[in-house]
């Protein structure tokens, strides 16, 4: 089964999140913030991460940098979810090693596109 | 609240006037979409409406019922396949058949808000090398100005650049101006729009190598489906490509084109006898 870690302080986000990939087929672990989703990762990585950006104790952008830099840490495709929608933000995060990038409001549709951009979705699941 | 002459009236109307066709149990479609015309033209009902639709006193007001019951949803490289065969199939087969200084011409003849002829444009930019130093005129039209506007300005919001595109060609191809994307010129100097129905006649729009028709054709009764393809069949290269939408089909409708064998979407005229060149390998959608 193909797993998919969210991290994101909103536990509303999450939820949302949780439901759309449980659909598409994806077993979900949650993390509230940066430091968090390491430990997790440290555990087991997941396939992707969709990640937030602004978050206490560990931003998204950082955790990503640590991430990458681990054993192991360029495997999971990484795709952020964020309400910073500038082209600076988006740069830095693709020179970070984000894969793929989602601008707040996200629908279902969209996050099943950006799956599918990443190779982790079929397309026609939803 | 429209009344069963009234309504005859707006279906036969909208019929003549741009193909639509309605069936009998579109009350609510037809009231919902033309209340707002009843504000902005401060026209007190819909048989007054009728009515000065009937005594063609107001053209722009004509213009309006239609661009109103016109559904425009579109996006960027909308369902993939067609963009694929685009590049791997349409572009090389046409760039071996055609002499160096030849010019690709595309016809988009919905296009709607741009996102699909622009969509072509991007990929022409991402493979540069497929139609060599050929010159490559794509034309979007459509019966709307609304749409027409909007696809020259080039502007789409956050939700529509997200849906069919990734990042990175979002970054490479857009700007950020204020809250919405913006096409970059290089991208938008590619595509030309022009207000265009198809109901009239194409005679003037010269030979198109590859003509996008997606997406409308469904809102049309057969005969007028039938009369459509045949008229594209005249404006396209005998070895050329219609594409269609997803849910659309050739069959039933004419005997112009048929389905291109192992290609979703994708149509040639019945005519052609020529022979079609294998998709190569290794090109970028
Ligand atoms: C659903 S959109 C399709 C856009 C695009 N081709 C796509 O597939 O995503 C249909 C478009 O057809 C246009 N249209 C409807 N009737 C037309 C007609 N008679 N002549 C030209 N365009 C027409 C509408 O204005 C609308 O923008």
């Amino acid at each position: 089964m193909k797993t998919c870690l969210v991290v994101d302080d909103s536990g509303v986000v999450r939820k949302i999140a949780r439901r759309i990939l449980e659909r598409l087929g994806f077993l979900v672990e949650e993390a509230v913030n940066g430091q968090n989703a390491l430990e997790s990762c440290d555990r087991a990585m997941p396939d992707v991460i969709l990640l937030d950006w602004e978050m206490p104790v560990v931003s998204g952008i950082e955790f990503l940098r640590l991430l990458r830099a681990r054993e192991g840490g360029t495997v999971p495709k990484v795709i952020f979810c964020t309400s910073l929608n500038d082209m600076s933000h988006i740069a830095e995060a693709l020179e970070a090693g984000a894969d793929e990038y989602i601008m707040k409001p996200f629908d279902d549709e969209i996050l099943h596109e950006k799956l599918e951009a990443v190779g982790l979705a079929e397309k026609d699941l939803l | 609240m429209i009344n069963a002459s009234d309504y005859d009236f707006f279906v036969r109307f909208l019929k003549q006037k741009s193909g639509l066709q309605l069936s009998d149990d579109k009350h609510y479609l037809l009231e919902s979409r033309l209340m707002p015309l009843l504000r902005k033209f401060d026209v007190p009902d819909f048989s007054k409406l009728a009515a000065m639709l009937r005594d063609g006193s107001s053209t722009i007001i004509a213009a309006a019922v239609v661009e109103a019951m016109t559904t425009n949803e579109t996006l960027f490289f909308r369902d993939k396949a067609p963009f694929e065969d685009f590049t791997r199939t349409m572009l090389p087969a046409l760039s071996a058949a055609r002499p160096p200084g030849h010019r690709l011409r595309i016809w988009c003849a919905a296009a709607s808000s741009g996102q699909e002829p622009y969509s072509l444009a991007i990929l022409l930019l991402e493979n540069p090398g497929l139609v060599g130093r050929r010159e490559v005129e794509i034309l979007g039209t459509d019966l709307s100005n609304d749409v027409l506007d909007r696809a020259r300005a080039g502007r789409y919001n956050q939700f529509e650049v997200q849906r069919g595109m990734g990042v990175q060609m979002l970054m490479k191809y857009f700007t950020k101006v204020g809250d919405s994307w913006e096409v970059k010129e290089q991208v938008r100097k590619m595509v030309q729009f022009r207000k265009f129905n198809l109901l009239e006649p194409f005679s003037g729009m010269g030979t198109f190598d590859i003509v996008f028709c997606r997406n409308v054709l469904i809102y049309f009764d057969p005969p007028t489906k039938t009369d459509i393809l045949a008229r594209i069949a005249r404006v396209l290269a005998p070895d050329g490509y219609l594409v269609l939408g997803a849910a659309e089909t050739v069959i039933g409708v004419g005997e112009a084109f048929k389905p291109l064998p192992q290609h979703r979407c994708t149509y040639v005229p019945c005519a052609a006898s020529m022979e079609r060149r294998p998709s190569p390998f290794g090109i970028k959608v």
